[in-house]
């Protein structure tokens, strides 16, 4: 992260805003927000990558931005108030993208657009910036992105691997020589429903490891 | 009409919004609990889709597309508006479901009742969003096959949704890895639902 300049700038609390959602307190795993786009995007680890740079901003600006507008907002019309910010910030990604990383930005279709739905930024809105001040807002807004970008490179890391033998479009299996011993790429990796499975090992993993986290149905 | 019948019927099992597309899954999750609420939730959602996709169609027809607007003066001929269309197609959404909220309490009480939590929830599902953005990235060529595709969309969507809620109801007597409980199984179970639904891969009419 680059903000180290000022000492109360990070104190104990608000790195606990910036790690928490990696871990514990993860947006997909723990707090089930955003799965829509998420799953969608990890056949790839470029594509997930971008995308999780891509919602990692949006959500640390509109929560900044939500937090400093928080007192001007009248209650009953916040929900289109947040709308019209998300949607704003959505459309400059998008723009950007088309411009600068337009394969990229084919790839992901409609899956961009979609960020303006995605329940991690209305969740973090209503549950956080709405009654914080900015700078805690932002760094939320940046753990949250983070955690959920961290999902999306690790199920798109398997993905790729299992699915095509390749990391970042490199040609791992290949050069280990694995096809030489018999070994076959997974197709089924590639499909939509394993994206599904894949979350759920991780789930699996995560709440084994850490006994708090299991539901009592 | 073969053309229209093979839309609906691909988008219902083959482009299905939650198999292929995860779409909408937040309240896909959420709500799945037990069968009946996850059926008013479908409803919703399938009255929502038939009446925003054709309307956000207009929209893009007439207004963002380029050289959308010649109907109002030949000099609009160049103008692209379509990198406004994510905050058009929310905003119609938002209001359409507002519309229908207040309409639908007016008129036929009842069904507000079972329905009436989750209308405005469906404001921000991802279904509703995301099938306008396919309905103009795939170009659908009139109307009516626009109207088929939202249909099929949310009949597919109350397909899965009660389907899983079935599932789950029963799983309440079967013994799951603690780690696995909640949220994994039900990952794992759509997972495998979206494998038989590949089975339709495919079919056409």
């Amino acid at each position: 992260m680059e903000n180290v300049e000022k000492e109360p700038l990070l104190s104990a609390k608000n790195i606990k805003l910036l790690t928490n959602p990696l871990g514990h307190d993860n947006p997909i795993t723990v707090q089930v927000l955003g799965i829509c786009s998420a799953l969608a995007v990890t056949v790839k680890m470029k594509p997930a990558l971008v995308m999780a740079i891509s919602v990692t901003l949006v959500v640390a600006l509109a929560n900044l931005i939500i937090a400093m507008m928080r007192k001007s907002i009248p209650g009953r019309i916040r929900i289109i108030v947040q709308l019209v910010v998300i949607a704003t910030l959505v459309i400059i990604v998008d723009q950007f993208l088309k411009a600068f990383a337009f394969d990229v930005s084919k790839q992901l279709s409609v899956f961009v657009g979609l960020i303006i739905t995605n329940c991690i930024l209305m969740g973090r809105l209503e549950a956080f910036a709405m009654a914080n001040d900015p700078w805690p807002s932002f760094l939320d807004g940046l753990g949250n992105g983070a955690g959920y970008g961290l999902i999306l490179v690790i199920v798109s890391f398997f993905r790729e691997l299992l699915g095509s033998g390749t990391v970042m479009g490199y040609q791992v299996m290949e050069k280990i020589g694995f096809y030489k011993t018999g070994y076959e790429d997974n197709g089924m990796m590639i499909l939509p429903p394993m994206a599904l499975i894949v979350v759920g090992i991780i789930i699996w993993v995560q709440r084994s490891r850490n006994k708090s986290l299991i539901e009592t149905r | 009409m073969e053309n229209l019948l093979n839309i609906f019927v691909k988008s219902i099992f083959i482009d299905n919004m939650i198999f292929a597309y995860f779409l909408g899954m937040c309240s896909y999750l959420a709500v799945s609990k037990t069968v009946k609420t996850s059926m008013g939730l479908g409803i919703a959602v399938i009255f929502v889709l038939l009446i925003t996709v054709p309307v956000n169609y207009l929209l893009e027809v007439y207004v963002l597309k380029k050289g959308a607007l010649v109907w109002l003066s030949d000099s609009f001929a160049t103008l692209d508006l379509s990198f406004l269309s994510f905050i058009m197609f929310i905003a119609i959404i938002a209001s359409i479901v507002q519309l229908v909220e207040m309409f639908i309490e007016k008129f036929s009480p009842a069904l507000y009742n079972s329905l009436g939590i989750f209308l405005p929830l469906i404001a921000v599902n991802c279904a509703i969003l995301g099938a306008a953005l396919f309905m103009q990235e795939r170009e659908y060529s009139n109307i009516a096959e626009a109207t088929a595709f939202g249909l099929g969309s949310g009949i597919g969507w109350l397909l899965a949704i009660v389907a899983l809620a079935a599932i789950r109801e029963k799983m309440r007597y079967s013994n799951v890895p603690a780690p696995l409980r909640g949220l994994g199984i039900t990952f794992i179970l759509t997972g495998l639902m979206g494998i038989a639904f590949m089975s339709f891969l495919g079919i056409t009419l």
